[in-house]
């Protein structure tokens, strides 16, 4: 089976206003994603993880530029599209749910509006049509009364009924990838439970793939099959949730998961990781972990650690790590 | 025990004025009718979702706002009514940490003036003890001496919240309101500032009124927990039993949504229909009524008391 979306060798750039700065945002990131299959990208502020988003859609601001690597989705290198051509695919093959509802909706025009433009821009639809198609949508993301909130402005909505519009705007043409950047960081703690269950049940039901950008572990672990690591712009760690939650090979990744307080744990100390994320415009040489890593070696400060595999399907970038012995799965 | 700080009856509403519109107008019941203790050296840890009044709590206990009906009593002295010497004491026995650390910290002041700027305005000390009271607090959060020289710019999130901690703490208070401390934090640097808490607490000595809506971050911190919604407690008690047995729906709801720390952890799934409605307007009855999964028919009709229940304080027609 081939991969609906494969990353591979990718690599973006944010360039300073004199062309002498460089930020390696996103340095030779690889992955694959099988159709109807959710992966987490993880990372903390700085990390990439947006860029990242941004590069597979082909996105990011003019200040930034895509170094090398290749994106291909559904057979077809994205890369090389013109911009019409890229038009076509987003929105309508792959989608993107932004953290702030309030900034990716348009205030001046109503909800069913900006609906109904989705589906005229993608599908040849009347009007009416994509009025009605709107009415239905609404109905899948389950707000109540479609009829009538489909004439409403955003502001007359909250913030999880915003969130839901983007969503039945992503999914109004059907598309294939959906990718969620940070989707519920805005939404209290029930209405975020709501909504994770919405994004599942119409994943489900349409077959989606799902990327869900966060620095959310707890959404990691309830909502995908294969989790993505990153930190200062390099994927430093991938595998099937499982996996990675059991037994992480990366340092860094094994330091996450142990600094998050746990229901019913009544240790006195989380374990912290020290240090700050490294500034992305001035990263250390050798493994950018390094400066903080608990298992540091000479090695990890002047060279780069390789991407390596640790078992089938869980690679790793790190000199200490070293491919886990079998039976000694639960960490 | 004695209650370092004791809230009885704790109500506060915010006027709304009529809009240019001519619409509004009424009474937001921000917070209503709530009582709690905090003992000194431990931890209440505060939580519900945006609307629920916590926020205006913390404002209240701070005598940033004064409350519509109630009391605070803070070593059994009200709060409300302390003027002059005995205001400026209570001042320095209670501080804050803020969410923002970047809103928090004035950006024009170097990193000694703000952490000296408490002690200039409360205690006659000369230059030579404020620098070592400063040298003293910036090694005991943990940061290098020489940071006194930099601005909060040079910086990043969790060495400013430090900064704020040692600010809080220049003035040896008994009592901390940590508003949402470590939200704004980069995920792994969480850890360092909670630890960093703990700490301060075992140490010193202090009182925390924490503040967050990480559920996870409360349950580790906290000696009570107070489950808040709408402008009123719902549950308040021993942490470990409020986690380990929610016993208010609400409260039950609140611990299903929490995102779980493992894949293989599956929680019973109660999600709640709806959204918090408005503190404006709030249900009648048990304001949590329209979206409680265990509604019955008097719910509506008659709003539940704080009583006892499971080794707490429970307010539900089901106990």
């Amino acid at each position: 089976m081939s991969a609906l979306l494969e990353v591979s060798g990718l690599s973006a750039q944010y360039v300073g206003a004199r062309g002498t700065r460089v930020t390696r945002a996103v340095d030779d990131v690889s992955f694959t994603l099988e159709a109807g299959r959710t992966l987490g990208i993880v990372g903390e502020s700085g990390s990439g993880k947006t860029t990242l988003a941004l590069t597979l859609m082909r996105l990011l601001p003019p200040a930034a530029r895509i170094a090398s690597g290749s994106v291909r989705f559904e057979g077809e290198e994205l890369l090389s599209k013109s911009e019409a051509q890229m038009r076509a695919i987003r929105g309508k093959r792959m989608a993107m749910i932004l953290q702030d509802p309030m900034a990716s909706l348009n205030p001046l025009f109503t909800v069913g509006d900006q609906i109904a433009e989705t589906l005229r821009a993608h599908e040849s639809m009347s009007r009416r049509g994509a009025w009605a198609r709107a009415r239905e949508l609404l109905a899948a993301v389950n707000i109540a009364a479609p009829e009538r909130r489909v004439g409403e402005y955003p502001h007359e909505m909250s913030g999880g009924m915003r969130q839901r519009v983007v969503g039945a705007i992503a999914i109004s043409c059907g598309p294939q990838l959906l990718i969620a950047d940070e989707p519920t960081t805005s939404l209290d703690v029930t209405i975020q439970a709501q909504y994770l269950k919405l994004l599942g049940d119409i994943q489900r039901e349409h077959g989606l793939a799902m990327i869900f950008i966060t620095h959310n572990l707890g959404i990691v672990a309830r909502m995908c099959d294969q989790v993505a690591v990153m930190y200062a712009g390099r994927l430093v760690e991938a595998g099937p949730v499982r996996t990675i939650f059991n037994a992480p090979a990366h340092p860094y990744t094994r330091a996450l998961i142990e600094s998050i307080p746990k229901f019913g744990d009544a240790t006195e100390r989380l374990t912290a990781i020290e240090g700050q994320p490294p500034d992305p415009a001035a990263l250390p040489p050798g493994c950018a972990f390094h400066p903080r890593c608990p298992l540091v070696v000479d090695r990890c400060r002047s060279e780069a650690p390789p991407d390596a595999r640790m078992a089938a399907q869980h690679r790793a970038r790190c000199w200490v790590a070293a491919p886990a012995p079998a039976g000694s799965v639960k960490g | 025990m004695t209650a370092l700080l004791e809230a009885r009856g704790l109500t506060k509403h915010f006027a709304v004025g009529r809009g240019l519109l001519g619409r509004g107008g009424g009474v937001v019941r921000a917070v209503d009718d709530i009582a709690f203790a905090i003992e000194p050296g431990r931890t209440l840890g505060v939580v519900g979702e945006s609307g629920c009044g916590k926020t205006t709590t913390a404002k209240l206990v701070l005598r940033l706002e004064k409350p519509t009906a109630g009391q605070i009593l803070f070593e059994n002295q009200n709060v409300a009514g302390l003027e002059g010497d005995g205001l400026l004491l209570y001042r320095k026995s209670v501080q804050a940490v803020f969410q923002d650390p970047f809103a928090s910290l004035n950006p024009r002041m170097r990193v000694d003036a703000i952490i000296s700027e408490p002690l200039i305005t409360h205690e006659r000390l000369d230059a030579g003890a404020v620098a070592a009271r400063v040298a003293g607090l910036l090694d005991v959060v943990g940061l290098p001496a020489r940071s006194r020289d930099l601005f909060p710019h040079e910086f990043s999130g969790g060495q400013r919240q430090r900064i704020a901690i040692a600010r809080a703490l220049s003035l040896s208070p008994r009592l901390i309101v940590l508003d949402e401390p470590v939200s704004a934090l980069d995920v792994s640097i969480r850890a360092q500032i909670l630890n960093l808490l703990r700490d301060l607490q075992r140490e010193l000595g202090l009182a925390y009124l924490f503040i967050a809506h990480d559920l996870a971050a409360v349950a580790h911190m906290s000696h009570v927990i107070a489950v808040m919604y709408l402008g009123r407690i719902v549950e308040i008690g021993d942490a470990a039993q409020v986690v380990s047995a929610p016993q208010h729906p609400y409260t039950q709801a609140l611990f299903a949504a929490a995102l779980p720390a493992h894949p293989d952890e599956r929680r019973e799934e109660v999600v709640l229909a709806g959204e918090v409605p408005s503190p404006l307007n709030p249900p009648a009855g048990c304001r949590f009524h329209p979206r409680c999964p265990k509604v019955m028919s008097h719910c509506s009709q008659e709003e539940p008391k704080l009583k006892p229940a499971g080794g707490r304080q429970v307010a539900c027609h089901l106990y």
